[in-house]
């Protein structure tokens, strides 16, 4: 079955302990530094950003039809059956294209490197598989980060909105958007408010259907433009030949 | 031989010099040092220029060798060989561009070991792999004439209509999906640039590009070398670019006129500015120019035209790929100085490239015996001939 989070803007304190879980998780640095930065990079996968009194988490959707898996040329991002969207950096090459291409910009790029990777929230893949919650699932005081069974998320988000519809806005973020997520966001204000980008903006289509809708055509097209290449090489050519055999003709009765 | 330093070859060693420091930073010091490239613009000019505009302009040598092979239009053959010398020199170059702009350039090669289907960018990397080979190949027999090989040329000759057909295809495959490539960013880019019309309108671009290199690279060597200009050559050539112009025109206008854009894309604003730059550059400068019978009958007046064609349409994927994502991505990108250094060095070798092989091979072969005529263009308008001519000293 497949696993996703749940996240609770309504609950959530701003103590950013999912952020040094991550960071420890991840093996990356995390001191008083990294957590006052606002934004994601290479060496902060999650960030919790504070407007007012309230609080936003961002982190990789984990995509139900990813994106960067389906740009990348050697296939180096793969949905696990699990739900996360891992990535294998001994495949990468290195060309950007899951960065250009993710509707969410997640993935992140060690500028500085000389071998770079490619950085973002992985959901804790091997803690997923053995069973366990995410790392900032676990660490969560408030339950704000919830981890679980998607289909069981889809409905515990239901039934808050149900149960308190002045608390929050009727919608789950990551429901639908680009065909579906593994993340989903419940708040009760405008997500966009914190860059996620607006819902109508990305629309419902899963994103690599919109490349499919060209790649899948391209297996028809090559024998068809082969033969229609070929017709014309064939017919132009042709044409040469019988006006030399005309002109044979022609020089042979006069002789 | 004594090497004597011109204008053109101290311009031509500084940008070089420039760019093996570009070179060296980039491989010691990493792109975020060599490039103002960053999370939220993480394609910059290398991917615009080199790569996108790099595969437009090398695009002469399906165009001429379509024209010629396949529909048998002989009265262009004489610029064959030089277009396919610019075209294989072309793609040599963007695969130099991109090992300066893949982040992991050193695995390159697992793209043909790890291999995603669904993706744009591996069927582009395939196609640019095998066209390259195919280029190759149609360029070889230049060397084997310059070494008198009889056999090899005979071998090749057998092989032509496959790689004349196979070339052709390819061509057409990885055109059209440079504009594929964008399809997959329908909330980024902005909609002056995104359409599903995207793979048409790159494959009907490269065409009209092709044709103005071909006129534009003529002329340069004509000049260049003291060729004898090959007039009705150009004219003609000159003819089918208003023919594409038109046809480019048309589908940018059905485009926008299908997508309700009209009445936007005449509103002053940060890309309408770019827009109308590109739409000025790229069809009412050259159509306008061409569509005047003496214009298109004068060696200066195609040259000039072909120079506004090639810039419209390199301004039109730099839009595409840099002022289209400046919204979205909330700031303005600026090449650093050493983006531009290391795109003017692959530019640069390009002319370099060009004026040793049409030194040293048979790229003009007629000319070898015809009394060397001097071009002359009464505007004057070809001046700028940089290495070309020195380049084997």
């Amino acid at each position: 079955m497949s696993k996703a989070l749940l996240y609770d803007a309504t609950m959530c304190i701003g103590c950013k302990q999912c952020e040094g879980a991550c960071a420890q998780q991840n093996k990356l640095p995390y001191d008083d530094k990294v957590a006052a930065e606002s934004v994601q990079s290479a060496h902060k996968y999650t960030v919790v950003l504070t407007k007012d009194d309230k609080f936003m988490r961002r982190l990789c959707m984990h995509c139900e039809h990813p994106a960067c898996a389906s740009v990348c040329p050697v296939g180096a991002f793969h949905k696990t059956k699990e739900g996360p969207v891992v990535y294998d950096v001994w495949k990468c090459i290195g060309c950007r294209y899951c960065m250009v291409s993710c509707a969410f910009a997640q993935p992140k790029y060690e500028w500085q490197s000389l071998n770079p990777r490619v950085r973002k929230c992985i959901m804790c893949p091997d803690r997923v598989v053995a069973g366990k919650q995410t790392a900032c699932a676990e660490i969560c005081p408030t339950g704000a980060t919830k981890f679980g069974e998607r289909d069981d998320l889809i409905k515990e988000a239901q039934d808050r909105i149900r149960q308190s519809p002045s608390t929050y806005l009727p919608r789950i973020y990551g429901l639908n958007e680009v065909g579906g997520t593994s993340v989903f966001i419940l708040s009760g204000v405008k997500v966009e408010e914190y860059g996620y980008p607006a819902s109508a903006k990305i629309g419902d289509t899963p994103m690599p259907e919109y490349t499919g809708r060209v790649m899948e055509r391209i297996p028809d097209f090559i024998p068809v433009w082969t033969l229609v290449l070929g017709g014309i090489y064939w017919v132009s050519h042709r044409r040469e030949e019988v006006a030399a055999a005309e002109a044979d003709e022609k020089n042979g009765g006069a002789r | 031989m004594k090497f004597k330093l011109t204008f053109w070859k101290v311009i031509f060693l500084v940008i070089m010099a420039l760019g093996v420091y570009s070179t060296f930073i980039r491989y010691f010091y990493g792109l975020g040092a060599v490039s103002n490239m960053t999370d939220q613009f993480p394609w910059g000019l290398w991917i615009g220029f080199d790569c996108l505009c790099g595969v437009m302009l090398a695009a002469g040598g399906f165009c001429i060798v379509g024209a010629v092979y396949l529909f048998n239009v002989e009265r262009l053959h004489s610029v064959v060989r030089p277009a396919v010398l610019t075209a294989f020199l072309g793609y040599l170059l963007f695969i130099v561009g991109l090992l300066f702009d893949l982040g992991r350039p050193w695995y390159i090669w697992h793209q043909l070991i790890y291999m995603n289907p669904h993706s744009v960018m591996f069927e582009v990397g395939m196609c640019v792999m095998a066209y390259t080979t195919v280029l190759f190949f149609e360029f070889l027999p230049n060397v084997f004439e310059r070494f008198n090989l009889q056999a090899p040329i005979k071998w090749i000759k057998k092989i032509y209509p496959v790689l004349i057909i196979g070339g052709i295809l390819l061509s057409t495959l990885h055109q059209s999906s440079l504009g594929s490539l964008y399809l997959i960013m329908p909330s980024k880019l902005h909609p002056f640039w995104y359409t599903p019309a995207l793979p048409f309108l790159f494959f009907g671009s490269a065409i009209a590009v092709g044709l103005a290199m071909t006129i534009f690279e003529s002329t340069q060597s004509a000049k260049a070398f003291g060729r004898h200009l090959e007039l009705p050559v150009l004219v003609e050539l000159g003819g089918a670019l208003l023919v594409a112009l038109w046809v480019n025109a048309l589908l940018r206008f059905e485009d926008y006129f299908h997508r309700g854009l009209l009445g936007q894309i005449i509103k002053p604003s940060y890309e309408a500015y770019f827009l109308w730059l590109e739409l000025a550059l790229a069809f009412v400068i050259p159509i306008t120019m061409l569509s005047f019978k003496k214009v298109r009958l004068s060696p200066g007046g195609l040259y000039l035209a072909s120079v506004f064609t090639v810039l419209g349409f390199i301004t039109n994927r730099l839009n595409i790929a840099l002022i289209g994502f400046e919204t979205y991505a909330g700031h303005h990108y600026l090449p650093k100085w050493t983006e531009f250094s290391v795109t003017l060095m692959i530019i640069a070798m390009g002319f370099a490239l060009f004026g040793l092989a049409v030194k040293y091979l048979p790229i003009f072969p007629e000319e070898r015996h015809a009394a060397t005529q001097r071009l002359r263009t009464e505007t004057g308008l070809v001046v700028a001939t940089p290495v070309l001519g020195h380049a084997g000293d």
